[in-house]
């Protein structure tokens, strides 16, 4: 009975997008208020019939109700309860479900949010936000049905396929969605901006929380499948260049330049109509995104074989908005005219410079991602782009990026000196210069990768402590930091994490190392400067799966470090094996220890990892964020996003 | 299989379920450790061709294992890296090549980034230019309604 409630809902939240969609978009044509005004309930009613529809869905896992197909194919009456829930989205439609849910609350909270905005633009607004949901909730409704139910029920369900059945991977989707379709705000605010035919500071102010907001939860959404990734698969990588994960890193690059680049139009009233473009771009390469994980075009060996059917349907709804925007956006776009008035160097060039750097960059990952389609269709060859393409291609972007960001930041609006940054500087360059060689002095190989890493991270941070501290003013006076904006603070924190990521990603490729071999029970090996001992091998029965569980002791000089237990898991009823690593995570340096099959003579592999410094990839992720977080709390935010209402009867009509 | 997986659903995943352990064995490994370094760096280069998107070095398909003892075969046999690599394409095509070659169309591939990174510089540097000749009265910028809006913002601002 709730399914179908909830089928009901997802009908009629549905039938309200298009309401939404028409009504307040006619009223801020005409200027009629009460017709603008429908958008903010209409939002909010959205929200509530998608939540409601979700929350059903929910249930049915919860509930076990396997008279459902989608809960038959992904949950297990033995599955822990974290992942009953979180098997709701670990499918394709009850992730479209999440994502239009998502989509609403966005949506809905520009309507609560949005008490400060011109009347006709938040109608607008509201409008083009519905005009999305009524293409999704139409793509679910029409091909993903997720409330579809069977004519007869089975005893039980299929289980969830194991690796998703992890606490890392549980909140994975929601973050990402979160991100993903958080830039949905921003293209709404781009298009409606198009349709009234004006960009000023204010709409820039509106945007940056929007997009803050999306490119966080972006940040933390692919640390977190990067995390899972590390220590779930056996072998410790954390980024493949798989189109699956391209299709996350597109979105999030486009979104780092919006951020930036609103802040010139905030700031400066300039690059408006690139920042329009980069808005409709960040919400379009979601849409890439979205396309290629559904269709199955790239991610499959066998191209097109997943469906055919909603990967056109994807297709259409991406054509349909990127297009529609684009084509408005070369219609309209000469209307933007910019007001500022900068030179050479200056802060506005240092951003105009970051965004050519992420939006190649980002562009460059497209390439490669689809270049594989292209070859076949267009010239009729079978060809992989793979990991050592992307290295070779993206990195040198970031290796500027990383160059001239301390500068960047640091020189002044309007028209700066080089050479007064320069000098403030120096000490951080010296000092990175000098670890770079301490680097480069202590590796065995000859590889510049480690020490370039730790050069850029030593730079990034020491730019960002120098620029905190040229705030301080002559005096030196600390008191200032403390009063200093939040914005600023979070510009120095998210670059500084930025310079931590790149240290972690340097350090672990550059100088991770491994060893493989066959170790009889009670067997010692040495692997670095490290000992280990294989206690034993037990058999352990989970909740619903059969563990093979190693005891291996690590030991340094002599002194027990931690006792690791690495797993082999066999899921019975999804009749698929998991690795669980057991890592020793420590500041400098993880011990990562994988146990594997037994051989005929007894003893078993063990695989021993020791990666350097791969926790600063994940604390650089989440450094950034919180820089993020930092900037979104800056209190002009607050009042621009409207934490006062009371001021609506001033706005200008127009 | 990947980071992102999560996203992607039941049916997709059917395809690499064999691929959750890691890859290589104890009994493949060479004996001469410069040998096995260079084995190691090639396997990383191949493609896995009944994987999605996978090295030979990190899948655990049994065909991946063959392409691994096979690259190991040749090593041994005296074949440079480049000979090795030249004898697996010609067996299994191009499709096995992680790193696409820089050859016919596929130079536009290799080509994209920086001939894209130039095109947005010259753009950049066009737009910097006309910033900052323009004309002067620019800077008196807003109008009389923004001017309001903007007092208002900051009205609150000081709240």
């Amino acid at each position: 009975m709730i399914t179908e409630l909830g089928h009901f809902a997802l009908i009629l939240a549905f039938l309200v997008a298009l309401v939404q969609t028409v009504v307040p978009l006619v009223g801020a044509h005409k200027r009629w208020s009460g017709w603008m005004a429908v958008g903010e309930p209409a939002a909010t009613a959205q929200f509530l019939l998608v939540a409601f529809s979700f929350g059903a869905l929910v249930h049915a896992f919860v509930t076990s109700d396997f008279s459902l197909n989608l809960v038959m194919q992904n949950s297990h009456s033995a599955k822990p309860m974290l992942y009953k829930i979180s098997g709701t989205w670990g499918n394709h439609e009850g992730s479209m479900l999440l994502w239009v849910l998502i989509l609403a609350l966005f949506g809905a909270m520009a309507g609560w949010f949005g008490g400060n905005l011109p009347e006709t633009l938040k109608a607008r607004v509201l409008a083009v936000q519905a005009s999305i949901g009524v293409a999704f909730y139409a793509f679910i409704l029409w091909t993903s049905n997720p409330f579809a139910r069977l004519a007869v029920p089975p005893f039980d369900g299929q289980d969830l396929n194991p690796l998703l059945q992890d606490p890392g991977l549980a909140f994975h989707p929601p973050f990402l969605y979160l991100g993903y379709v958080g830039l949905s705000i921003c293209f709404s605010f781009a298009v409606a901006a198009l349709i009234e035919g004006r960009v000023d500071a204010a709409w820039g102010r509106w945007v940056r929380p929007w997009t803050l907001a999306a490119w966080i939860f972006l940040t933390i959404g692919i640390g977190m499948g990067s995390w899972w990734a590390y220590y779930e698969l056996g072998w410790g990588g954390f980024w493949f260049w798989d189109p699956v994960e391209n299709a996350s890193f597109m979105p999030w690059l486009f979104a780092a330049a919006l951020l930036h680049s609103a802040i010139v139009v905030e700031k400066r009233e300039a690059l408006k109509a690139w920042t329009i473009l980069l808005a409709i771009l960040a919400f379009g390469f979601s849409l890439i995104g979205t396309f290629i994980v559904r269709s199955g075009v790239l991610t499959s060996v066998h191209a097109f074989a997943n469906d055919p059917e909603r990967g056109v349907f994807i297709l259409m709804i991406l054509i349909a908005f990127t297009g529609g925007a684009l084509t408005l956006f070369a219609a309209r776009a000469s209307a933007m005219q910019a007001k500022g008035v900068f030179g050479m160097v200056s802060r506005e060039s240092a951003l105009v410079a970051n965004n050519i750097l992420l939006a190649v960059s980002s562009l460059v990952v497209f390439v490669g991602t689809i270049w594989p389609l292209i070859a076949e269709m267009a010239f009729d060859r079978k060809l992989s782009v793979g990991p050592p393409f992307f290295n070779a291609a993206f990195t040198p972007f970031m290796l500027i990026l990383g160059l001239i960001l301390p500068f960047g930041a640091m020189i002044s609006w309007k028209r700066g000196k080089l050479g007064r940054i320069g000098r403030s500087l120096l000490p951080v360059l010296l000092l990175a210069f000098a670890i770079a060689g301490l680097a480069w002095a202590m590796q065995t190989g000859r590889s510049l990768l480690g020490p370039v890493g730790l050069f850029l991270g030593a730079w990034l941070v020491g730019g960002s402590v120098v620029d905190l501290w040229s705030r301080t003013g002559q005096s030196r006076d600390l008191k200032r930091l403390a009063r200093l904006p939040r914005a600023d603070w979070g510009k120095s924190v998210a670059h500084a994490g930025l310079g931590i990521l790149f240290v972690g990603v340097a350090g672990l490729t550059a100088w991770e190392s491994e060893d493989i071999r066959t170790a009889q029970i009670g067997e010692t090996f040495d692997v670095g400067a490290f000992t280990l001992t294989l206690n034993a091998v037990d058999r352990v029965q989970g909740p619903n799966y059969v563990s093979t569980m190693a005891n291996v002791t690590l030991a340094k000089d002599g002194r027990e470090v931690a006792v690791l237990t690495p797993e082999k898991r066999n899921y019975p009823v999804a009749r698929m094996p998991t690795t669980e690593a057991a890592i020793d995570y420590r500041f400098l340096r993880d011990v990562y220890v994988v146990i594997g099959d037994r051989q005929d003579d007894g003893g078993w592999v063990v695989r021993t990892y020791i990666k350097p410094l791969a926790n600063w990839i994940w604390a650089g992720c989440l450094i950034m964020s919180l820089g993020g977080a930092l900037s979104l709390s800056d209190r002009r935010f607050r009042v621009a996003a409207g934490a006062k209402k009371t001021s609506r009867s001033a706005v200008p009509a127009e | 299989m990947r980071v992102a997986r999560s996203f992607t659903l039941a049916a997709v995943f059917a395809a690499s379920l064999t691929s959750t352990l890691p890859a290589v064995q104890p009994d493949e490994v060479l004996d001469d450790p410069a040998l096995e370094a260079r084995a190691r760096e090639i396997s990383e280069g191949l493609r896995c061709l009944v994987c999605r998107n996978e090295s030979i070095d990190e899948s655990n398909a049994s065909l991946a294992r063959d392409l691994r003892l096979l690259v190991r075969e040749r090593l041994e046999a005296g074949d440079t890296d480049e000979e090795v690599v030249d004898f697996i394409v010609e067996r299994y095509g191009e499709f096995v090549l992680l790193n696409p070659q820089a050859d016919g169309w596929n130079w536009l591939l290799w080509g994209a980034g920086p001939l894209m990174g130039l095109i947005a510089l010259g753009l950049g540097l066009g737009y910097l230019r006309g910033r900052s000749r323009a004309e002067a009265q620019a800077e008196a910028g807003l109008s009389d309604a923004e001017q309001a809006r903007l007092r208002e913002l900051l009205d609150g601002d000081s709240r």
